[in-house]
């Protein structure tokens, strides 16, 4: 198709919530049979932007042509209904219901008036097919973890036809194998003539997939280029709207080797979660967890935070046999953990940044000693300033604030308790390269500080950066631990190939 | 963690092993408790109830409440016994246009909900008010129906009756509809888009949105379908006291919550089945006719016991779901 009649032409629009300038008179044109990458920090408007398109929230101002006739839906059953199929941002899909019925709710075949629940079962069993997948469609959705709950509503996305593909941040959860699939999937898409829109904070991505990227910097248009004529460089500077600093070196353990750990596993299993895990975890170290999805590396979090009981194993801390019952036990020693799902386990949706900020250190401190405001205050403004979380004040309520601000102000949380142990579960993830950096040397003052951190991420570029050891599972299973020399992407890769 | 959809239906099993505990219970305790006539009259008398509770499960499972359910009723019967003893309308046809103002009203209820974005609650409070002062208005005491097509026809002849032992077993009209609308609405909420999304938008109201579901019809439609089970659950009630009364049936809806909750929904929504209610209807019947055979009883026991079950049983789903 001529590049001069677009797929959709989006003009100066306009959204504003009070006194926030969400979008201030974008324009975008997406033609057919092209990914255009949708970039910029976090709390820059991508996914508000999103939601006006697709009638989530009605935009302020501007026109929108979707295949040349304007385009204004009152809801996203209207925008379905004109071509547009989207993934939103982390909106979970319907947490009680099945992954079949969740890929086709609202769409299922029917027999004389009765939902042919066979067909939507073999229906959604071909969605995931697509995307390699062959699981289960009868579990429930909620208890699936918050990759594979990706996974199912892209696959609820791809089911339809559509002429017009949204996915907002779609791979945060999703390791190498995964996204190369949904990549093999959106290319097909894509020589097909459909347009596409992705948003993602992995640059590699976007020049891997994208054939153009545009620029959003605090609501405002910044640039739109093919991705070949904006270098990395430049793409990194059109978001942050300066050149970044230099990436922080990496980290060393700050305590000899052999003194004595700050908490020991040995032997950990639990029916359905965990076969067999070792791990130790020194005074002044970061050590991280690799593996593949669902090899086990929430779990293992998930044991020693107390949420869930081992049912054998021990857990040494400080020397002392540790067995907690639940969190409160393990906050109570100083261990902290920011979950991977933090949505349903984290954040506090009606309180406000500040509120959500001093949560951990407020209930280490116990009722008696409570924080006064002012320290309060002056808590919250400092991690609002370090990581860069982008809200109009300390006291808005976290739930107005982007996806990624939030996973800010969660990780502030725990970084403001000080703890002895801290346990990340993808702390990083839909957070913007600025902040990865800042968070990156918040870890080592931590460290630095004697404290121990266990971090999970499936970017292994990020583990290989921040740790000093890094303990690799799989299937349940821990099969090994690389250390310091001697660490690198390829060398986890190739532990995971090659343990059979 | 591997949440099957087994775990959640444990507050089912729970009640429907409740059920059969109490009735071999008072089989036990009693003599004559374990007979055809205790169990006819177990269905008879809690006919009306159970036909409300369909009507509420919708309502609840799509998070929720609908508190003109009695009143409802209550206004249903009246209208029923005038315009049949008073003005001469055939019975079928008092009946058809009967459940048709029910489920109006209920739909009036659900587009004042929807247009001044009020909460159900207060909403249905004020129809509750409206439809008990409405009834009233109808016709200010008690009329009793003595048109020989309601004694002879509808509560006799149409009777369903099974082929089993000497004289067959007899299943009085009232319970037939009751059943019928337990089927019905089993199907509509497990195989159709309609109760799949009633299920979402009680689940997760925001996700539904977002995943193109009609949320606005879906709400208008529960609050039609509780409109029209109320009436419906009038029209029981009067062949069952063969007679109208505007002052009948005083926080019913608030047995037929008791009931679905017992039944294992949740009152967030988005949890539950009809097959739950029903049992919860029976459960409560079951207490009551236990209280009755006990006789030295005050008859107040059986609120006393449903309103531990009801405890019991919030405790019991705060436990196995989240
Ligand atoms: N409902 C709301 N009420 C108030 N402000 C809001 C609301 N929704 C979004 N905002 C604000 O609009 C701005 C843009 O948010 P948006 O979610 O579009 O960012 P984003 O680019 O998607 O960021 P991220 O990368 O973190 O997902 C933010 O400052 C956010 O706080
Ligand atoms: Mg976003």
């Amino acid at each position: 198709m001529p590049a001069d009649s677009p797929l959709l032409s989006v003009r100066s629009l306009s959204k504003r919530f009070g006194a926030v300038v969400a979008l201030d008179s974008i324009d975008l044109d997406v033609s057919p049979g092209s990914i255009h990458a949708l970039m910029g920090e976090n709390g820059a408007g991508k996914s508000t932007l999103i939601r006006c398109l697709m009638g989530a929230v009605r935009r302020d101002g501007g026109t929108v042509l979707f295949e040349g006739t304007a385009c204004d839906p009152a809801s996203p059953r209207h925008a379905e209904a004109a071509g547009l199929s989207t993934v939103f941002q982390e909106v979970g899909l319907i947490p009680h219901m099945s992954v079949a019925e969740n890929i086709t709710l609202g769409r299922e075949s029917r027999r004389w008036g009765l939902i042919d629940r066979r067909e939507a079962r073999a229906r959604a069993r071909r969605a995931l097919a697509r995307l390699g997948l062959t699981i289960d469609v009868d579990q429930e959705l909620g208890g699936c973890s918050i990759a594979l709950q990706q996974l199912v509503a892209i696959a609820r996305a791809l089911d339809v036809s559509a002429r017009l593909l949204i996915l907002d941040e779609p791979t945060s959860s999703l390791d190498r194998r995964e996204t190369a699939e949904l990549f093999a999937v959106l290319r097909r898409l894509r020589d097909e003539g459909v347009g596409i829109i992705f948003v993602t904070h992995f640059l590699e991505q976007v020049y891997q997939l994208c054939d153009r990227i545009t620029v959003l910097r605090d609501g405002a248009h910044v640039v739109t280029r093919d991705t070949r004529d904006l270098p990395r460089p430049q793409l990194i500077a059109a978001m942050l709207g300066r050149t970044p600093a230099a990436p922080g070196a990496s980290v060393t353990s700050a305590a000899p080797a052999d003194a004595a750990p700050l908490l020991r596993a040995t032997g950990l299993r639990r029916r359905e979660s965990i076969e067999h895990a070792d791990l130790t975890i020194p005074r002044g170290a970061a050590v991280g967890l690799a593996g593949l999805l669902g090899s086990g590396r929430s779990e293992l979090a998930r044991m020693l935070f107390g949420i869930d009981r081992p049912q054998g194993g021990r857990i040494e801390l400080n020397g002392e046999t540790f067995s907690p019952r639940s969190p409160r036990d393990a906050i109570a020693r100083g261990i902290a953990l920011t979950p991977e799902n933090r949505k349903s386990d984290g954040i506090v949706p009606n309180l406000s940044v500040r509120e959500n900020i001093v949560l951990a250190l407020q209930a280490r401190r116990g009722v008696l000693r409570s924080l006064s405001r002012r320290e309060q205050d002056a808590i919250a403004d400092e991690f609002i300033a370090r990581l860069g979380i982008k809200t109009p004040h300390r006291e808005a309520p976290i739930s107005t604030l982007s996806g990624g601000n939030q996973q800010k102000a969660l990780l502030a949380r725990w970084l403001a308790a000080n703890p002895a142990l801290l346990i990340l579960d993808e702390p990083t993830r839909g957070i913007d390269i600025g902040a990865k950096q800042e968070i990156e040397s918040l870890i080592r003052g931590l460290i630095n500080g004697g404290a121990g951190v266990l971090f999970i991420s499936s970017e292994l570029s990020e583990l290989v950066r921040a740790c000093s050891r890094i303990v690799v599972l799989k299937d349940r299973r821990t099969i090994g631990e690389l250390r310091a020399p001697g660490l690198s992407e390829e060398h986890i890769l190739e532990a995971i190939a090659a343990h059979a | 963690m591997k949440r099957t959809p087994h775990a959640r239906h444990l507050p089912l099993l729970v009640t429907a092993s409740l059920v059969l505990l109490v009735f071999i219970a008072g089989a036990l305790v009693y003599p004559r408790f374990a007979s055809f006539g205790v169990v006819r009259n177990l269905m008879v008398d809690n006919a009306f109830l159970a036909v409300a509770a369909v009507g509420a499960t919708f309502v609840i499972l799509s998070g929720a409440i609908d508190l003109s359910i009695g009143s409802v009723m209550a206004f249903t019967s009246i209208l029923l016994a005038t315009l049949i003893e008073q003005h001469g309308w055939h019975p079928l046809a008092a009946i058809a246009f009967a459940v048709i103002v029910g489920g109006a009203f209920g739909l009036a209820q659900g587009l004042i909900i929807q247009a001044f974005e009020l909460p159900a609650f207060l909403v249905t409070l004020a129809g509750m008010f409206i439809a008990r002062g409405g009834a009233f208005l109808v016709h200010p005491q008690s009329l009793g129906i003595k048109h020989p097509f309601v004694a002879d026809v509808l509560n006799e002849r149409l009777s369903l009756v099974l082929p089993v032992g000497p004289h067959g077993v007899t299943i009085p009209l009232l319970v037939d509809i009751a059943l019928l609308a337990i089927a019905a609405a089993a199907v509509v909420l497990s195989f159709t888009r309609l109760g799949r999304n009633v299920y979402a938008v009680g689940d997760h109201e925001q996700g539904a949105m977002l995943m193109g579901l009609n949320i606005r019809a879906t709400r208008l439609s529960v609050f039609t379908i509780s409109g029209l089970c109320s009436a419906l659950a009038g029209v029981v009630f009067t062949l069952y006291q063969q007679s109208g009364d505007p002052a009948a049936c005083k926080g019913l809806e608030l047995d037929a919550i008791a009931a679905v909750v017992i039944g294992g929904t949740l009152l967030r929504g988005g949890i539950g089945s009809v097959l739950g209610s029903s049992l919860g209807v029976l459960l409560l019947g079951l207490i009551q006719t236990i209280v009755t055979f006990q006789g030295n009883l005050n008859s107040w026991w059986t609120k006393i016991v449903v309103g531990f079950l009801v405890l019991a049983f919030v405790a019991l789903q705060r436990r196995f779901t989240r």
